[in-house]
């Protein structure tokens, strides 16, 4: 799927260098109609390849994500329920440690290249803090919870 | 496949989540699927590592010293948290939550490039909806989060706070966040906006909670663990990444489901709770006016006599035993009885202390084997065989009105039937209702002895006169 974005992302690009170029022709006023044709027919030529990939891509990619989170939803649903009475307190501190999770995002940030961005200091200040939250949670989180389900005992017998 | 390897360690980052949650399904179980969240945050971290734009020197020392950061306090505060203080932790870590997820879609929204939704100023709409959520649902739960951890933690009090015109400004507040999400989908894109929503959606959190009561807290944290679940999924549709968004999916719907069980343990419904101002932790006046009644008084002579000649006794600890650090004690008492040859069981509200399976914590610390502590359905029927029922530190969970009195507030709550025991021992500090605001009718029954005094003080006073 990833591909196949790339592979839009790609023929947009030329797309529009094609449409650029035809413009700039036309612009020139040189009189130069063949240059002009050829950057209109590689435009057109471009276009219809979109659509033809556009047409194969049977779902969006909204689409695809949102069925794995509704699936999702349903698996907690079931899941959640079988979790016994007497271990909700670990349930909500172990969902607060995976749901830290969202270093994922915080990480992209930090990591991002964005030498060639307007904004640089920004994204990376708030992506380092973010990290530094969720690791709190992600540490405090399991070992607390770790902690906790180490004092579940049996009657000993 | 260059981009399908990340796409799989991330699913498969997903289902070792799934198996944390469920291993918690027994305590045996539960240890092992803790460990599986631990490899699975593990997988994900290094994943997304792998995948970084810049990956120079620079970038690893601040991922480095960031994680570094973080552990050190997450893995002291884990050590050290006394048990009773549970409640506000998570409350604490869902703000943490929350916050991160507000500084990411900040960051999504700065630079877009990075995130791969767009340009600065135009991003997609789709993304710019899932950010928008993202964020205002994280900046929710961070400043909700924050109240409900000082109202648990005793820095504010838990009485609820009622603002005049709180309905038509929280309805205000949600409209405008709406508004703002519509203005950044259609292309507005200024930091502005963007700002203004996250202003915005703070508020919101913090109004949403401060009237609701500090003994409806199990649902409000409950209710918070769930938004905590939606803001990463939020994140998750921005960043296409499936870890995030099943996770966020079950974080979620476990949080819901939580608040739903409370709920149905307090016979309210979630719209009532969320309306709030009901509850605060020192209730009015009681309904029925004072009560001059007299009640069966006891001393801890008395209580251990009792309980000593027993066969069975059934304990029914609630919040005042966390708040008197008792369970210790209680435990030590309870030992002293088994070794007497008198059977011992503890029977657990749901919505018993501050957060749901709260008691059961407090009794595992104190070393109470988890198979003498029952919940409510099961034990229920046996008060009717048991000689002696302990009331530690809980009022309105055992209060027979719920059953009777179709006027009381608590109509209708399931209770606790320890009026059927042969004696009921009442530990309280004194004749005050509980949080309901409730007279309780059992106080004044004749199998009923009142313990006065401080829940910890009252055990080991106990175990002294065996």
């Amino acid at each position: 799927m990833q591909d196949k974005k790339e592979q839009v992302e790609e023929a947009a690009k030329a797309a529009e260098e094609a449409a650029k170029a035809a413009e700039a022709a036309a612009a020139n006023a040189t009189g130069n109609a063949d240059a002009a044709q050829a950057a209109a027919d590689q435009a057109r030529d471009i276009a219809d390849q979109l659509a033809i990939i556009a047409a194969s891509s049977p779902i969006s990619d909204f689409v695809f994500l949102a069925t794995i989170f509704i699936l999702a939803i349903f698996v907690g649903y079931y899941v959640v329920w079988s979790v016994t009475p007497a271990l909700h307190t670990p349930l909500m501190s172990v969902t607060n440690a995976i749901s830290s999770v969202v270093i994922v995002g915080a990480l992209i940030a930090l990591g991002a290249d964005l030498s060639d961005s307007v904004m640089s200091f920004w994204p990376k200040f708030f992506g380092f803090v973010a990290v530094a939250l969720a690791s709190v949670n992600i540490f405090g989180g399991f070992l607390v919870t770790q902690r906790m389900l180490a004092m579940y005992k049996k009657k000993e017998r | 496949m260059a981009d399908n390897l990340p796409a799989i360690l991330y699913v498969a980052a997903g289902i070792l989540f799934i198996l944390a949650l469920r291993g918690l399904s027994n305590p045996e179980t539960a240890r092992q699927g803790n460990r599986f969240g631990m490899i699975g945050m593990a997988i994900a971290v290094v994943t997304t590592l792998f995948v970084l734009e810049d990956k120079g020197i620079g970038t690893w020392f601040f991922v480095l010293v960031a994680i570094a950061a973080g552990a050190a306090p997450g893995a002291y505060i884990a050590r050290k948290i006394p048990m009773t203080a549970m409640p506000q932790l998570v409350a604490a870590f869902h703000s943490l939550v929350g916050l991160a997820a507000v500084l990411i879609a900040w960051a999504a929204f700065l630079a877009p490039v990075a995130f791969n939704i767009g340009e600065p100023g135009h991003i997609h709409a789709g993304s710019a909806l899932e950010m928008s959520l993202g964020v205002a649902i994280g900046a929710i739960t961070f400043s909700g989060s924050i109240i409900a951890f000082a109202k648990l933690n005793g820095n504010m009090s838990g009485k609820p706070i009622m603002l005049p015109m709180r309905h038509p400004i929280n309805l205000g507040l949600g409209l405008l966040i709406l508004l703002f999400i519509g203005m950044l989908m259609t292309g507005e894109q200024s930091a502005t906006t963007f700002f203004l929503l996250t202003l915005a959606a703070f508020v919101l959190g913090f109004l949403l909670i401060i009237p609701i009561g500090g003994a409806d807290m199990p649902v409000v944290v409950s209710m918070l663990n769930s938004y905590s679940g939606w803001a990463a999924a939020g994140i998750g549709f921005t960043l296409e990444n499936m870890a995030l968004i099943i996770t966020g999916a079950l974080v979620g719907s476990s949080g819901a489901i939580l608040s739903y069980i409370m709920c149905k343990g307090m016979n309210r419904s979630f719209v009532s709770v969320i309306l709030g101002g009901f509850g605060g932790d020192d209730a009015a006046a009681a309904i029925g006016g004072e009560d001059d009644r007299p009640v069966k008084q006891g001393s801890a002579d008395d209580a251990a006599f009792v309980m000593k000649n027993a066969n069975k006794v059934i304990i029914v600890p609630g919040y005042g035993m966390a708040v008197a650090q008792a369970q210790h004690a209680l435990r030590e008492m309870a030992d002293l009885l088994k070794s007497e040859g008198v059977e011992v069981k503890y029977a657990i509200h749901p919505v018993a202390g501050r957060m749901p399976g709260h008691m059961n914590v407090l009794l595992a610390e104190a070393q109470v084997p988890y198979d003498e502590v029952f919940e409510l359905e099961d034990i229920n029927s046996e008060f009717r065989t048991a000689d002696v029922a302990f009331v530690i530190g809980a009022n309105d969970v055992t209060n027979p009105s719920a059953k009777t009195d179709k006027t009381s507030p608590i109509y209708g709550m399931p209770v606790l039937n320890v009026e059927d025991a042969g004696t009921v021992l009442f530990v309280k500090r004194s004749m005050a209702s509980g949080y309901a605001g409730v007279q309780n009718e059992l106080f004044f029954r004749d199998n009923t002895m009142m313990l006065f005094g401080d829940a910890k003080k009252m055990c080991e006073d106990i175990v002294k006169a065996f």
